[in-house]
């Protein structure tokens, strides 16, 4: 049976974890778009990248050196601090 | 009723030298027809003589039983236990089965040993297992995956260190600290106005580090910061530095350990240390008062993790300070008080109480502003050493405090805007007037800190203090 601890909130909220707040808008946002390094990644995020281009966005490019691994913490950190919100693309 | 037509349960376990050294009773009460139920507390294959072994490994049935000692045998009429005897007393034996003899070959008496189901910390896992205990807070399953102190950073119940996690059973052994029933309200907390029930504060103290015997205290200061009188909304929203500190006095910092000496108001100690942050966590989680959020305060304080001592009463020439605000000697209390930072006050050289006090009265002239009066309370913790230089003189704290006050007046016309080429000041209209530092009862002393060291401190206090917002507020501690 999985650990079980006690609400120690006045519970106003749901037991699970919220998301983040959503973008309110995208015009003037900065969006990264993470390449997890699979085929074909890149066409798909060229596209997206179109996408939000047309909304405005600002868009910053980021990959991880391979899909097997889970992203270096120097680039979590280096997303977190430059964008608003990050798309990472699966492709293949 | 014969006794061969009663029920018996025998609880046994096998590390047990006197539950092994009866083994030849099992057989013999068997042979002789007795309607008997063993449960063994840790090898069903024991006692080997029996014809059948009940396994109690989970030890429920001795929890149901209420067995301290094995081993127990219990008498039961009609399901209900009429009877019963621990240990190996063959004549309490005789009289419970209603024989003449048994087992002749035993030695008369044995004692017994401990029942596993009251090894230490198991009757708390037992009666949450097999108990009737329930609670009103909401279960949070934590997956698999998860790291449970990550989880709870996670669903931001944190002040930023590590929290203990409330496990129900955690927070069971909590509630034991108190004798208040879990369901009460303790009062509502701000800034969501939300009740907090003794539950909710048990758990908040969980994760702060308390031990069980701290609750009252937490429940005791939460009391008192949910009063009116000590403003805990506005105190939270304040974009000044302070917090809520809280000084204990009473038999109570004895019992539980706090630090009143040597680094009072420093880390090191667990009541000191926790107290504090269990108050700062229900206002976080019950109340949903955060940082960012509704605490608006500019730069906050260290405090704000925890802020909490005792007075060293027992080595004061004084009164403490919760006699002084009208509590019985041996009452055990919390004051709290809407506290900035501590500010240091060395004096190495007055050996008269007139010359320390001239130091004390500069040094606290510039709490907020040195052109700023009747704006924060003050507390003033006067070192052992510094103590002692009103205790050579026979001088009382009133003694002191009537010093200080006369001290710290200030003409008007030195405080005015542009005096000293500084822009702020008090308004126009206290120009011809004469004006104290402190509001009256603004300015309060109690004794604390280690025997070297001639330094004491100073903690001022939100800005908004008195009617117009926070005083200081004494609640006693009570079981």
């Amino acid at each position: 049976m999985n650990e079980v601890v006690l609400d120690p909130t006045a519970q106003l909220n749901s037991a699970a974890r919220s998301l983040l707040p959503r973008l309110s808008a995208l015009e003037g946002a900065t969006i990264g778009l993470l390449d997890i390094n699979k085929p074909r990644g890149d066409v798909l995020l060229d596209r997206i990248e179109a996408l939000f281009v047309e909304r405005g966005a600002n868009i910053k490019r980021y990959s991880k050196p391979t899909m097997t691994r889970v992203a270096p913490v120097a680039v979590l950190q280096q997303i977190a601090t430059e964008c608003d919100a990050v798309v990472e693309a699966l492709a293949d | 009723m014969a006794a061969v037509d009663d029920h018996y349960v025998m609880v046994l376990k096998r590390e047990c030298p006197t539950c092994t050294l009866i083994e030849p009773v099992v057989t013999e009460l068997e042979e002789a027809g007795f309607s008997l139920q063993i449960w063994t507390q840790d090898d069903p294959g024991f006692p080997r003589s029996a014809s059948q072994v009940g396994d109690d490994r989970s030890l429920e049935q001795s929890y149901r039983l209420a067995i301290e000692t094995v081993p127990t045998l219990i008498r039961f009429r009609d399901e209900t236990e009429v009877d019963r005897t621990v240990g190996w007393d063959r004549s309490d034996w005789l009289r419970l089965l209603e024989l003449e003899s048994l087992a002749g070959e035993l030695p008369a008496f044995r004692p017994g040993c401990g029942s596993k189901s009251v090894d230490p910390g198991m009757p708390e896992k037992l009666a949450l297992k097999f108990g009737d205990v329930t609670f009103q807070s909401r279960q949070v399953e934590i997956a698999e995956q998860e790291d449970v102190v990550e989880a709870c950073y996670d669903r931001g119940w944190s002040d930023g260190l590590p929290l203990v996690p409330p496990t129900e059973l955690r927070v069971m052994k909590m509630l034991a600290g108190s004798k208040r029933d879990p369901a009460d309200i303790i009062g509502t907390v701000p800034p969501d106005l939300q009740p907090c029930t003794v539950e909710k504060a048990a758990i908040n103290a969980v994760m702060a580090g308390c031990k069980p015997e701290y609750l009252p205290v937490v429940i005791a200061a939460l009391e008192a910061a949910l009063t009116d009188t000590f403003c805990m909304h506005g105190l939270l929203a304040t974009t000044w530095f302070s917090g809520p500190m809280i000084i204990v006095n009473g038999p109570i910092a004895g019992a539980i350990g706090m630090n009143a000496g040597g680094n009072a108001l420093g880390q090191g100690n667990r009541a000191n240390a926790t107290i504090g942050r269990a108050l700062q966590l229900i206002i976080r989680n019950v109340g949903g008062g955060k940082p960012g959020g509704v605490d608006r305060s500019t730069l906050g304080n260290p405090g704000k993790y925890s802020f909490c001592f005792a007075e060293d009463e027992e080595n004061s020439c004084w009164e403490s300070l919760s006699v002084e605000r009208g509590f019985a000697p041996d009452a055990s209390t919390v004051t709290l008080f809407a506290a900035d930072g501590v500010q240091g006050v060395v004096d190495q050289k007055s050996r008269d109480p007139e010359s320390l006090c001239r130091s004390f009265a500069l040094s606290l002239a510039v709490v907020g502003h040195a052109k700023l009066c009747m704006m924060s309370d003050v507390f003033l913790v006067v070192s052992p050493e510094h103590e002692r230089v009103f205790r050579n003189a026979n001088w009382s704290k009133a003694q002191v405090k009537a010093c200080l006050a006369e001290l710290m007046q200030r003409p008007g016309s030195e405080l005015m805007p542009g005096v000293g080429g500084i822009a702020e000041g008090m308004p126009e209209f206290v120009k011809d007037m004469t004006l104290s530092k402190f509001k009256p009862d603004g300015l309060n002393i109690v004794r604390a800190g280690g025997t070297a060291g001639l330094f004491s401190a100073i903690i001022g206090g939100w800005l908004a203090s008195g009617d117009f917002g926070s005083s200081p507020v004494t609640r006693e501690v009570l079981a």
